[in-house]
C-alpha cells in the first residue's frame, strides 16, 4: 500500500458574519459579548455580568434585566413564548436576589400570524405573571412583513427590588461552598426539541417553565447564607457552571449521580445523542451556599413544589480554576466544557 | 460512530412489504415512530437497538446477561477464597 | 433504562477494570475505532480506571472527521443553491469546508434542515415537488441500510426530486489501512459494535490472520468497553490472534441479512478518500447502475473544485493513531472547537475535540 498523505485542510473559520451558535448560550455568545457589546457599553454594573444588573437609584438597590424570546415553535408542550417570556424575566431579577416587581413587553409580530395565537400568548402572560406577583406596566407593538420574522418576537424588561442590602454574585462563591441544583435537568429543551420538524416524537415530558421567586425568597427567610444563583437557561446546568468557575476564577466539582434527570428525559437525551447538562431549562436554578448549611438548603426547597427535586450536586474547590470536573457514574474524571454553539442531535 | 439507543416495541404496523413495516418503539417514556424493516421477525415488547430511525437488531436478552452472570460467579468466587481458611 | 443502565454500573465496571490489572504484564496499545466509543470513553473517564500499561489510542471511526473536504464543498454548494433543500444529520453542520461549513451557508440563507433519520429527507421530498431534496448521506455500515431504503423508497415513488450526496465508508478497508502503514504500533483492535450488528464479523477474520491481530467486536458502554479491553489484553497476553464477539446482545457473525441485502440492491464498493489520510481503495459506497439517477454529486454536475489542502494539522496522525490530540503542537491553543484548524476538532466525536472538551485536564493543557 502506498505511503499515506499526512495533511489536513485548514478550514477558514467564518469571522464575518452572524451563527446560529452565537445565540446557543456557549461560548461564540460570550465571545459576542467579549468582543461586541462589553467593549461598546462598559460600565461597571454591565461588567459584573450577571444575570441582571444591580443599580442604586436614590436609596434604593434595584435589580434591572432584559431578554428577548424567539423559542420555535411558538407554543409547545407545558407552554409558549408568553410564559416563558415572563418567568424568564422573573427569574433573572430573582438571581440577582431581587423581589420581581414590573414588566414590560415589546412583541414583535409578523404579518399574517393568527390573531388566536396572539391571545393564547397574551393570556399566558397574565397567568403567569399574576402567579409571580409581577405586573405588566409598558408596551410596545411592531408588525414586520411576512417573512422578516419567526411568527412572533418577544422583548420583556424587568425591574425588581433587592432587599435587606444582599450581594448575590459570583464574586461572593467560596471555595468549600456547595452547588446545589433546584431539580430536575433539561425538561424544557426536550419538551421543544420533541415538537420541531425533522425530530418529532411522543412524549409525556413538558417544560418545566415556572417562576422561581418564591424557592429563592425561602432560602432567604430561612437565613441561609446565599453566595450566588444562577437561572439553568440555554447551554443547560454546564454553561452556567462554566460562566460562574470563569468569572470567580474557582474550579466546580459535580458528579454526575448527584445530577437529576427524569427518566423520559434521559430516553429523549440518549436517542437524539444529547448531553442533559447542556440541555435547556426555564424553571431551575443553581444555588452556592456555604457546605455547613447545604442540607438545611436543601430542606427548604424541598418544601415547595417547584424545587421539590433539589439535590447538592458537587461543590467549589479551590484547585482547577476556571474548570468545571465531573466525576463519572463509573469513577472517572472528565472537564465539563462550555460548548461553542449549540448542541446538535447526533447520529454518530 | 454510530449512536444505537435500545428500546421496547410498543406497536407495529405492517406494511404491505416487509420494508414498509414501521412500529412505535419506547426509550424510557419517550415514543417514536421507527421503521422495522430490517427486523421482520421482532414482536411487541422486543427490546430492538434504534439507529437514526432504524432498528437495527433485535437484542438478545440471554446474551446480554452472561457478563453480570460472569462477574456474579467471579464475586462469589473471590468471595469463597477470601473465606478459605 | 434496560440495556443502558446495567452496563454503566460501577461495582460491575469496576469488577472488569480489577480483572485487566490483575491479567496485564506489560504495556499494550489498543485501537478503538468508533468515534461513539471514543466519546464514551472520555465523557466517563474510562482510562483513569485503566492501568498504565494498557493504552488505548482513537482511531478513524468518525464519518465527520473524514468526510473529505470536497464533499463538504459539494454540499455546501448544493446548500446554496436557490431552489434546493439540503437534508443531514446534526453532525456534519459545523465541519469546515474549504471555505465554509453548513452552517455558514444556513447563515447565508441557503435552506439546510437537521433530520434524525434519512425517511425524515424523503418526507421532506414529498412534501416539496418544487424542490430538489438532497440528503447528506453520511456514515459507516450502520447508517447504509437506512438510506439505502430511503433512495430504495423513493424510487418506488417515483420522487424524483430527491436525491443523495453519497459519502459512505468502510471499516475493514481503513483497519487493514491503518495495519499495513509502516509506523503502526496498534497491537489489537476494539471494532465497531454497530457497524458489526449490519454486516456481522467475518470480514475481520482474515485480517485478524494476516496481520496476526486480536479484533473484538465491542459495544459503546463503559462495561462493553472495558470486556471488551479485557479480552483484548487476555488474547495480547496469551499471544492468540481472534475475531471475538464482546458485543453479543446485538451482533451475530452474519450480521442482520435483511440490512445486508437493501445496501448491496442500492449501493456497491467504491475507492473513496479518507480526510487526512488520503485514498483507501474499495473503502466507501456508491449507487449502483440502476439508482444512479439518485446521485447528488451526478444530478448537479458538481465538480471537485481541487480542494485547498495546505498541511498544518496533524489530524492525519491522530487518526491513525499515531499520535494523541494532546501532542499536536496546536491544540488547545490554535486549534479549538471555535476555531478548529482540522475536522477532528470539529465533532465532538473526533479525536481532538472529545479530547478538548473531557480530557484537557489530566494533560497539562488547560
Amino acid at each position: 500500500m502506498d505511503e499515506f498523505k499526512l495533511t489536513c485542510p485548514v478550514p477558514l473559520p467564518a469571522g464575518d458574519r452572524i451563527l446560529l451558535a452565537h445565540g446557543g448560550g456557549g461560548k461564540l455568545t460570550n465571545q459576542l459579548i467579549d468582543n461586541v457589546f462589553g467593549p461598546a457599553f462598559s460600565n461597571p454594573a454591565l461588567d459584573a455580568r450577571h444575570d441582571g444588573a444591580a443599580v442604586t437609584v436614590g436609596g434604593a438597590r434595584l435589580a434591572f434585566t432584559t431578554d428577548g424570546y424567539v423559542v420555535r415553535p411558538l407554543i409547545f408542550p407545558g407552554g409558549n413564548i408568553g410564559d416563558l417570556a415572563v418567568n424568564g424575566t422573573v427569574n433573572d431579577l430573582a438571581m440577582c436576589g431581587a423581589r420581581p416587581l414590573y414588566l414590560s413587553a415589546a412583541f414583535i409580530l409578523e404579518e399574517g400570524l393568527q390573531m388566536e395565537t396572539l391571545r393564547t400568548v397574551v393570556a399566558s402572560m397574565k397567568k403567569a405573571a399574576d402567579a409571580a406577583g409581577v405586573a405588566l406596566v409598558t408596551g410596545d407593538t411592531k408588525v414586520v412583513d411576512r417573512g422578516s420574522a419567526d411568527k412572533m418576537f418577544v422583548t420583556t424588561a424587568g425591574v425588581g427590588l433587592i432587599e435587606d442590602g444582599r450581594a448575590i454574585s459570583p464574586q461572593a462563591v467560596q471555595p468549600g461552598d456547595a452547588v446545589i441544583v433546584s431539580g430536575d435537568l433539561g425538561a424544557h429543551g426536550v419538551a421543544v426539541l420533541s415538537v420541531r420538524e425533522g425530530l418529532a416524537f411522543e412524549t409525556e415530558i413538558e417544560s418545566d417553565t415556572a417562576p422561581l421567586w418564591e424557592p429563592v425568597q425561602a432560602l432567604f427567610a430561612a437565613g441561609i447564607e446565599v453566595h450566588c444563583l444562577r437561572d439553568l437557561t440555554r447551554g443547560g446546568l454546564a454553561s452556567a457552571l462554566n460562566e460562574i468557575a470563569a468569572a470567580r476564577g474557582v474550579g466546580i466539582a459535580i458528579e454526575e449521580l448527584g445530577i437529576p434527570v427524569r427518566e423520559a428525559v434521559r430516553g429523549a437525551c440518549e436517542l437524539l445523542g444529547l448531553d442533559p447538562l447542556y440541555v435547556a431549562n426555564e424553571g431551575r436554578f443553581v444555588a452556592f451556599v456555604p457546605a455547613a448549611e447545604a442540607e438545611r438548603a436543601v430542606d427548604v426547597l424541598h418544601a415547595l413544589s417547584v424545587t421539590r427535586g433539589a439535590t447538592v450536586a458537587g461543590c467549589v474547590i479551590a484547585e482547577d480554576p476556571g474548570l468545571v470536573v465531573l466525576e463519572s457514574r463509573i469513577g472517572g474524571r472528565r472537564v465539563v466544557d462550555m460548548l461553542s454553539g449549540e448542541q446538535l442531535p447526533r447520529i454518530c | 460512530m454510530c449512536l444505537a439507543i435500545p428500546g421496547k416495541i410498543a406497536e407495529i404496523t405492517e406494511g404491505a412489504e416487509p420494508a414498509f413495516r414501521h412500529g412505535k418503539v419506547d426509550f424510557a417514556g419517550v415514543k417514536k415512530e421507527i421503521s422495522l424493516a430490517f427486523t421482520p421477525d421482532a414482536v411487541i415488547g422486543d427490546y430492538v437497538l434504534v439507529h437514526a430511525g432504524f432498528a437495527l437488531n433485535t437484542v438478545d436478552e440471554d446474551e446480554a446477561h452472561k457478563i453480570f452472570e460472569h462477574l456474579e460467579l467471579m464475586a462469589e468466587l473471590e468471595e469463597a477464597a477470601g473465606d478459605a481458611p | 433504562m434496560k440495556f443502558v443502565d446495567e452496563y454503566r454500573d460501577r461495582k460491575a465496571v469496576d469488577q472488569v477494570a480489577q480483572e485487566i490489572r490483575r491479567t496485564v504484564t506489560r504495556p499494550w496499545t489498543i485501537m478503538e475505532v468508533c468515534g461513539g466509543q471514543t466519546h464514551t470513553i472520555l465523557k466517563s473517564g474510562l482510562e483513569d480506571l485503566l492501568p498504565p500499561e494498557v493504552t488505548l489510542v482513537h482511531g478513524p471511526g468518525c464519518p465527520v472527521c473524514v468526510t473529505p473536504l470536497e464533499l463538504i464543498d459539494k454540499a455546501v454548494a448544493i446548500a446554496l443553491r436557490p431552489g434546493a433543500i439540503l437534508c443531514s444529520f446534526g453532525d456534519m453542520l459545523r465541519v469546515p469546508g474549504s471555505a465554509k461549513s453548513l452552517f455558514d451557508a444556513k447563515a447565508e440563507g441557503a435552506d439546510v434542515r437537521i433530520v434524525y433519520s434519512p425517511t425524515d429527507a424523503v418526507k421532506v421530498a414529498r412534501e416539496r415537488p418544487d424542490k430538489q431534496v438532497v440528503f447528506f448521506a453520511v456514515g459507516f455500515e450502520t447508517t447504509a441500510p437506512g438510506n439505502a431504503m430511503a433512495v430504495w423508497q423513493a424510487a418506488r415513488e417515483g420522487l424524483e426530486n430527491f436525491s443523495i450526496l453519497v459519502a459512505h465508508v468502510l471499516v475493514p478497508p481503513a483497519i487493514e489501512a491503518i495495519l499495513s502503514a509502516k509506523e503502526c504500533r496498534v497491537q489489537a483492535f476494539l471494532a465497531p459494535g454497530h457497524v458489526c450488528t449490519v454486516v456481522g464479523f467475518e470480514q475481520y477474520e482474515p485480517i485478524a490472520e494476516r496481520y496476526h491481530v486480536p479484533i473484538v467486536v465491542t459495544g459503546f458502554e463503559p462495561l462493553d468497553l472495558l470486556e471488551g479491553t479485557r479480552m483484548a489484553v487476555a488474547q495480547l497476553e496469551s499471544g492468540r490472534a481472534e475475531v471475538e464477539n464482546q458485543y453479543s446482545r446485538a451482533v451475530t457473525r452474519e450480521g442482520n441479512l435483511a440490512a445486508q441485502k437493501v445496501v448491496a440492491e442500492v449501493f456497491e464498493a467504491a475507492n473513496r478518500q479518507w480526510r487526512g489520510i488520503g485514498e483507501i481503495p474499495g473503502s466507501g459506497l456508491r449507487l449502483r447502475q440502476a439508482y444512479r439517477r439518485f446521485d447528488a454529486e451526478e444530478r448537479f454536475a458538481l465538480t471537485a473544485a481541487g480542494a485547498v489542502e495546505p498541511a498544518e494539522c496533524i489530524s492525519g496522525l491522530v487518526l491513525q493513531g499515531l499520535k494523541k490530540p494532546y501532542e499536536c503542537p496546536a491544540f488547545a491553543t490554535r486549534c479549538t472547537p471555535e476555531r478548529p484548524l482540522g475536522a477532528p476538532m470539529v465533532s465532538s466525536e473526533g479525536a481532538c475535540a472529545a479530547y478538548y472538551l473531557y480530557g484537557r485536564h489530566r494533560h497539562g493543557r488547560v
